[in-house]
């Protein structure tokens, strides 16, 4: 799987990864949201953050799973276009959403525990995005840098319970969400031992 | 005019069972048609007049009107009812009105819709969750109907129920409502002129997604309020639980008036976006509908009976 190294190939990932945003733009462009478009982009914006969160935590487990080292480059991928969406989320809630005024937005986290749960699991990516790059996971150094990134998980986690915490009555969403997460955790309790072929497993 | 005491009469006088019955097919049949035609969404309605207690606010588009709705017998996403209620059988349809009444009643839909004259009612309707739309109802005051069937004085509340079988209604599934859907007013918020039975919006019969064939429209509450697609309005004495009260009880309560003072603690009700609106505008206290119902409340804690 030669092919998976490429620049190519990781630009395509990269392109893929940006087009449900892109899909999101247009439609909102052309009027096609629906009657709330900017409840549509909230909650585009937020499920497409927790969908590229499942997928960067599955990039390792699946790269164990099936052997293919090749794929490691792409949790970085993932994990940016994460923080991307979850940006655009944070961005159409302090800007669509509340207008920028920020004594509604200090009473919101206060008062709703779902938005705060959405503001910590943002608050622990940013660090992992800055420090996504070669060069801040020199200055780190491998094990610091590994320690700091497992903020992901916590991450995941307030994410779904963000989600778990809005939803009305209708918890199904929330609850695939989080079977999905529970087995991505899980598969890292697994010994890496036990499954043949690994390679620099982090 | 003498009323003669006896009953008796003779034989010859008493319509044979034949005639009687190929007349009483030929009603239901005429009834039938009434009915076939009016259930059908999308039929327009006329012959209805204007109302003092519409607002002077521009409609919301019929298209956001009819593709985001919360109805969740058929879906617990806002794009859900206008897809799922597509298929659903408003026709025959009756309600059944009973309770504490003298004169319980069922009624077949065309004979709610003779109640009374129609009239259109362009209300703002606010959702619990922070967005409004004007709508233009078609339908008549709820009193009209709660007169005919003379409630006792043991009538406090009047508990409406919405149509539910679950074959039609699959997607209810799952959504965390038990359904019947239950709803409920105090008497005195049932009677209010502003309280109504829609069975129309937009100049036509109104469409599945919204609650057809009737339902209530109570503009000063949140729209979980206004129960659709009725089958039954039953007038008891205790306070009922409503369906999001079991389902929730910490965040709605039995009132659920609009107010911008008290909070809900999934949503600031300081604020509500207007459909088709890109900023967002200050709520009313009992959505602009003060004048006519704040009576109701006087010395009331709103924040106790929110």
């Amino acid at each position: 799987m030669r092919l998976l190294a490429t620049r190519w190939a990781k630009a395509a990932a990269i392109a893929l990864m940006l087009t449900p945003a892109a899909l999101l733009a247009w439609n909102a462009s052309h009027g096609d949201l629906g009657a709330n478009p900017i409840e549509a982009i909230t909650k585009g914006t937020g499920i497409w953050t927790l969908r590229m969160l499942l997928i960067s935590l599955s990039v390792t487990p699946l790269r164990r799973l099936i052997s293919l080292p090749e794929l490691a480059p792409y949790r970085r991928i993932a994990g940016l276009a994460t923080f991307f969406y979850a940006a655009a989320h944070l961005m159409t809630y302090v800007w669509l959403d509340q207008f920028f005024d920020w004594h509604a937005m200090l009473r919101d986290i206060g008062k709703r525990r779902f938005i705060a749960a959405g503001l910590v699991s943002v608050a622990a990516m940013a660090p992992l995005a800055v420090t996504s790059t070669k060069g801040w996971m020199r200055r780190l150094g491998g094990r610091r840098w590994k320690a700091l990134h497992r903020l992901a998980y916590f991450s995941a986690v307030a994410g779904v319970v963000h989600y778990l915490w809005l939803v009305k009555s209708d918890v199904r969403g929330p609850a695939a969400y989080g079977a999905a997460l529970a087995v991505l955790l899980l598969a890292r309790a697994v010994p890496v031992k036990s499954v043949t072929g690994s390679v620099g497993d982090s | 005019m003498p009323i003669p005491r006896t009953t008796q009469i003779a034989y010859r006088e008493v319509t044979p069972k034949s005639l009687y019955m190929s007349r009483r097919a030929l009603m239901s049949a005429a009834g039938g048609a009434l009915f076939a035609g009016l259930a059908q969404s999308g039929q327009k309605l006329s012959g209805y007049g204007k109302s003092r207690f519409s607002t002077p606010e521009k409609p919301t588009p019929y298209a956001s009107v009819t593709t985001y709705n919360n109805f969740f017998e058929f879906g617990s996403a806002k794009d859900d009812p206008v897809v799922n209620a597509k298929g659903f059988k408003t026709s025959p349809w009756s309600v059944v009105v009973d309770g504490e009444v003298s004169k319980p009643r069922k009624l077949d839909l065309d004979a709610v819709l003779k109640l009374v004259p129609l009239e259109e009612r362009i209300y703002r309707l606010r959702c619990v969750e922070g967005w409004s739309m004007v709508v233009p109802w078609i339908g008549f005051e709820l009193n009209a109907l709660i007169k005919t069937v003379e409630p006792t004085s043991k009538a406090k509340y009047v508990v409406f129920e919405t149509y539910f079988d679950k074959r039609q209604m699959p997607e209810s599934g799952g959504t965390g409502l038990s359904f019947p859907y239950i709803e409920g007013l105090r008497m005195d918020e049932a009677l209010n002129p502003l309280t109504i039975i829609a069975v129309g919006l937009y100049g036509e019969v109104l469409p599945n997604q919204n609650g057809a064939p009737l339902r209530l429209v109570v503009p000063w509450k949140y729209g979980f309020k206004s129960a659709k697609s009725l089958a039954r309005i039953r007038f008891v004495e205790k306070q009922p639980r409503t369906t999001w009260m079991a389902a929730n009880s910490g965040e709605y309560g039995f009132y659920a008036n609009v107010n911008p003072e008290v909070d809900h603690p999934r949503w600031s009700q300081a604020r509500e976006r207007r459909l088709g609106e890109f900023t967002k505008r200050p709520t009313l206290k009992f959505n602009g509908y003060g004048d006519q119902v704040s009576a109701l409340y006087s010395g009331m804690d709103l924040r106790r009976y929110y």
